[in-house]
C-alpha cells in the first residue's frame, strides 16, 4: 500500500501529513517513510532517523577519446538532451545536461566514447523509533532530482504502508514520486495559491491514474473555493487541520502533529481506513 | 565571410532576439556578397540544452561571428571551441547590427554575459511545471 502525499504548492503541510499520518500508524502497522523531496528532505527533522546505510548515486557520464573520435557527429546527434556537441575537431561534453542514458556511447560508430560515474546525490536510509525511513539528498550544484527519487523509490518495501513525502510542484520529481502510488493525499490551503496549485496537482494525479483525496491546511483562513472545487470534481476532502497557533509552534520546534499532540493519532487513522476504503472501492471496481 | 544574428523574425528588417539559444530565427549572412538566409532555430523549444544545439547548428552554418542580446555559459563554450566570436548586448534591427559590425564598432565579448538557463523562462524548473512552491515566491 503506497500513500503519496503531494500539494502542488509548497509549504501547504505535506511533511506535517507525511510524518503525522507515518507516526499515527506505526503501532499497528509496519510502516515505511520515503522522503522524495530530494532538494530539500526535511521529514528527518521531525523523525530523527539513525541513519544505518549511506549509498551514492551516480550518473553515467560520456567520456570521449579523441585519438579514437573522427568528429562525425552521431553522438550529438543522438542526444536528446543536447548534451553533446561537436564543432569542427573537437567535442564538448557538458555533463550538468547529461541524464546519463547512454545513447552517445551505445551508438558511436568509432567505440570512443565510455562512461564515468558522476555523483549527484546520495540515498540514506535507517530507522526512526520503529518506521523504516529512506531518503534522497540531491548534492549542492546538482541540477537532477529525478534519478536519486528513482533510486529512492527502488527501496520501497512493498509489505509495508509506504508513506511518500513529494516535492512540491507538479514537474518530472512530482511524476516521478507519485507514480505507482495507491492513493494521492494533495495537502493544500484555503487560498487562492492553494487552489491554483491544487488543481494542477489534481490533472496531474489523474494523468497518472492515481486517486486522490485532499487535506485542507490552516482552515480558518482563506475562504471556501478549495472546498467548492473539490465538491465539483467529486474529490473527497479526507481531513481539515486548523490555523493553529500551538500546531505552528510544536513544528517550529521539530515536533510534528501526532507526536505533539496525540489526540491527533486517532484523526490522522481514520484518514488511514477512509484511504483503505476508497483504494479498495477503486480495486473491486476494477476488477468488474 | 559569414555572420549569424538571433533575430525575432525572418529578414533584415527583424528585431534582434535578446537570447541565443532561444531566439526564434538566425539571419546568416555573407558580408561579401550581403547574401542571406533566415534559419528558424529548432532548438528555441528544447526542453533542455538550447544553448548548446542552437551553437553547433550555427557552427555549421561556417559563419565567423554570432551577434545576439545574451549568450551564456554553456553555448558560449561551444562558440568558442568552434573559433566563433561572440557579439553581446544588441538591441535594434539585424540590419542596423550587420553595420554597426562592418563599421567595427562592435568590441568582441570575450565571457558568457548571462548565466545558464537565463533565457528559458520561469529560471530552472518554474518555467516547466510550478516551481518550488513558495520557496521561490
Amino acid at each position: 500500500m503506497i500513500i503519496s502525499v503531494a500539494s502542488g504548492k509548497g509549504g501547504t503541510g505535506k511533511t506535517l501529513v507525511a510524518t503525522s499520518l507515518a507516526i499515527s500508524l506505526k503501532d499497528k502497522h509496519p510502516v515505511q517513510i520515503l522522503d522524495c523531496d530530494v532538494e530539500e528532505p526535511n521529514a528527518h527533522i521531525f523523525l530523527k532517523p539513525v541513519i544505518s546505510d549511506t549509498e551514492p548515486v551516480c550518473l553515467r557520464i560520456p567520456v570521449v577519446d579523441k585519438e579514437e573520435c573522427n568528429f562525425c557527429g552521431r553522438c550529438a546527434e543522438v542526444c536528446a538532451f543536447n548534451a553533446i556537441a561537436v564543432v569542427t575537431k573537437n567535442v564538448l561534453v557538458f555533463p550538468n545536461l547529461c541524464h546519463g542514458c547512454g545513447a552517445c556511447s551505445y551508438l558511436c560508430p568509432e567505440g570512443a566514447i565510455t562512461e564515468e560515474d558522476k555523483q549527484t546525490g546520495v540515498i540514506e536510509s535507517g530507522q526512526a523509533d520503529g518506521l523504516s525511513f529512506v531518503q534522497g539528498r540531491l548534492d549542492v550544484g546538482e541540477v537532477m532530482p529525478v534519478p536519486i527519487i528513482t533510486e529512492v523509490k527502488k527501496r520501497t518495501e512493498s509489505d509495508k504502508i509506504v508513506i511518500v513525502d513529494v516535492p512540491p510542484g507538479t514537474s518530472c520529481p512530482v511524476v516521478q514520486s507519485v507514480s505507482g502510488s495507491d492513493f494521492c493525499l494533495l495537502v493544500t490551503e484555503p487560498t487562492p495559491f492553494g487552489l491554483n496549485d491544487l488543481v494542477l496537482a489534481v490533472e496531474t494525479a489523474r494523468e497518472l491514474d492515481v486517486t486522490c483525496g485532499v487535506v485542507i491546511n490552516r482552515v480558518g483562513t482563506g475562504d471556501l473555493e478549495v472546498e467548492e472545487y473539490c465538491k465539483k470534481e467529486n474529490i473527497p476532502v479526507l481531513l481539515k487541520i486548523p490555523l493553529d497557533a500551538e500546531i505552528a509552534r510544536l513544528y517550529s520546534g521539530g515536533v510534528t502533529l501526532a507526536d505533539g499532540m496525540p489526540e491527533w493519532k486517532a484523526v490522522f487513522n481514520n484518514l488511514f481506513s477512509e484511504i483503505m476504503e476508497i483504494v479498495d472501492e477503486r480495486n473491486r471496481s476494477l476488477k468488474r | 565571410m559569414k555572420i549569424a544574428i538571433s533575430a525575432a523574425e525572418p529578414g533584415l528588417g527583424a528585431q534582434i532576439d535578446p537570447r541565443f539559444g532561444r531566439c526564434q530565427y538566425f539571419v546568416v549572412i555573407d558580408l561579401e556578397t550581403m547574401e542571406f538566409e533566415s534559419v528558424e532555430n529548432a532548438s528555441a523549444i528544447a526542453s533542455g540544452g538550447a544553448g548548446t544545439s542552437a551553437a553547433q547548428m550555427i557552427a555549421e552554418k561556417g559563419v565567423e561571428a554570432v551577434i545576439t542580446g545574451n549568450c551564456g555559459p554553456n553555448a558560449f563554450q561551444v562558440l568558442a571551441a568552434a573559433g566563433i566570436n561572440v557579439l553581446t548586448g544588441l538591441t535594434g534591427t539585424v540590419k542596423e547590427a550587420i553595420q554597426k559590425y562592418k563599421d567595427g564598432s562592435l568590441n568582441v565579448t570575450v565571457q558568457p554575459n548571462v548565466p545558464d538557463h537565463f533565457g528559458s523562462g520561469g529560471g530552472r524548473g518554474g518555467g516547466l511545471g510550478g516551481g518550488r512552491g513558495m520557496r521561490w515566491r
